[in-house]
């Protein structure tokens, strides 16, 4: 218990003191979280969408493979990345191992199966119901797809989210592609390790603690957003 | 009076006649549309009557090319069913199918896919259906009969030739089934051509102008509406017509 009085303490201290280190790590951690998260919705959303009213000869083996990803190993990912942006990689001339785009990379590998998976499901049930209504009013798919997308947005914000935790939380394929390089690629997650491995378990523990409290924040403002449409 | 610019000048019933050639459709074996041949020529408002589980929503989806019949041809005016003729249509379903926005913005929906000349006042159509207050509201907390007279003011902002309806007022208080039929009626005179399904003989004596009964797939009579509730063709349609029990 002490040793959480303490860290409490310690976090407390980091974050009203205007720690920049912490800041600048805590600012890098939302910064390629949110990016990710951006480009995965960008990707996945309408891919999930497409997924959802196209039928196809390979569309059950593409959801499965798309199923399966959503628990691909982020180590493994991390690795593909990497294998991919090394010198000797097929796109080692772009020169993005070790930087924040690399990072953004592996984390958009990670939540784009998780985003376009779940909102196949949640389009799909939205297209049955549309279906005809569509179909009746000649609608073109890119307007379908914008459609389903609108209407189901309070249920994809739940998708988003786990999206967003999967990013914010993830740790291992963003150690091995960004390398966890101070004041460039260190962002909460490889920094609590390497505090950690240092012995240094109130630090750790406090960004532990605001890590926690990021994602608590994002999903109480999530549900807000939430009710307030819902009301609407 | 309907006062918006939805029928401005009439239409010509450019549609009509409407004609089923020989048209069957089957559907995992079974022949739910059997062979069926008519010419609608009315311009007044048909009414297509049938016992459960008949075919009257497969022959209303045939009408709309939402279903390609297994065999035979629709035409309209002589023209094979197309995707020109099916935009000068619009479809009204049994259970309504809003989009989860507000009233409003259902109408929009559709005014939006459209040239900007050929959508109705959108206001003046909720004002129609009742639903003006209500435009702002999402669409999800309407009542039954709301939802459904919102589907119809929806189905109007295309300005369509033929509205075809799928036992709109089914389950609705008696206010709104009266409102979407002084609607109906307002259209038809219009030059709207209607085609509706109904399980209620009531509404269809006060609506129809010809009624199509159909039985297990089959056309059983194609009668103007007098001669349907008076001497109906064959005897399904006169068992229909007593209300007795048809198998």
């Amino acid at each position: 218990m002490q040793l959480f009085s303490e860290s409490l303490q310690t976090a407390f201290y980091l974050i009203v003191s205007g720690n920049s280190d912490l800041f600048e790590i805590i600012m890098l951690s939302i910064k390629v979280s949110l990016t990710s998260l951006l480009g995965s919705i960008v990707i996945g959303l309408p891919l999930g969408a497409f997924l959802a009213i196209h039928r196809f000869r390979l569309r059950s083996i593409v959801l499965s493979i798309l199923n399966a990803l959503m628990g691909m190993p982020p180590v493994v990912v991390g690795l593909i990345v990497y294998l991919y942006l090394s010198r000797s990689g097929p796109l080692g001339f772009l020169s993005l191992l070790y930087t924040p785009t690399a990072m953004i990379i592996a984390q958009m590998l990670l939540v784009i199966p998780i985003i376009a998976a779940l909102s196949t499901q949640i389009i799909e049930d939205l297209h049955i119901e549309y279906r005809d209504l569509f179909r009746s009013l000649n609608v073109s798919t890119f307007k379908a797809i914008m459609a389903y997308i609108i209407d189901a947005r309070m249920s994809l914000l739940t998708v988003i989210l786990a999206g967003f935790g999967r990013a914010i939380s993830e740790v291992g394929a963003v150690s091995i592609v960004g390398g966890n390089i101070d004041h460039l690629t260190r962002v909460m997650t490889t920094a609590i390790a390497l505090e950690t491995s240092r012995g240094n378990l109130s630090l750790a523990l406090a960004l532990g603690f605001i890590l926690l409290a990021i994602a608590l924040g994002v999903n109480i403002f999530a549900v807000k957003v939430k009710n307030w449409a819902m009301d609407k | 009076m309907f006062e918006t610019n939805y029928s401005e000048p009439p239409f010509k019933f450019e549609l009509i006649p409407i004609k089923l050639r020989s048209v069957s459709f089957q559907k995992l074996g079974k022949n739910l549309i059997d062979n069926i041949s008519l010419s609608i020529n009315s311009k007044g408002i048909t009414i297509i009557l049938g016992p459960n589980g008949a075919g009257k929503s497969i022959l209303m989806r045939l009408l709309h090319g939402l279903e390609k019949p297994s065999s035979g041809e629709v035409l309209f005016n002589g023209i094979n069913l197309n995707n020109t003729i099916r935009l000068k249509q619009a479809m009204v379903f049994q259970n309504a199918v809003l989009l989860r926005r507000t009233v409003i913005e259902n109408l929009s929906f559709v005014a939006n896919l459209q040239r900007p000349n050929q959508t109705s006042n959108l206001n003046k159509l909720l004002q129609e259906v009742g639903l003006y207050e209500k435009k702002n509201l999402p669409a999800r907390r309407l009542s039954g009969g709301e939802k459904q007279r919102l589907s119809l003011a929806r189905a109007l902002v295309s300005r369509p030739e033929i509205l075809l309806l799928d036992e709109p007022t089914a389950s609705l208080d008696p206010y709104s089934v009266q409102m979407i039929e002084t609607l109906l009626i307002k259209l038809r005179n219009q030059n709207t051509k209607i085609i509706f399904i109904t399980h209620d003989l009531n509404q269809a004596r006060r609506l129809a102008e010809d009624i199509i009964f159909i039985h297990k797939g089959k056309l059983e009579a194609y009668q103007s509406a007098r001669e349907f509730f008076n001497n109906p063709e064959s005897k399904f349609a006169q068992a229909f017509v007593q209300g007795k029990l048809i198998f």
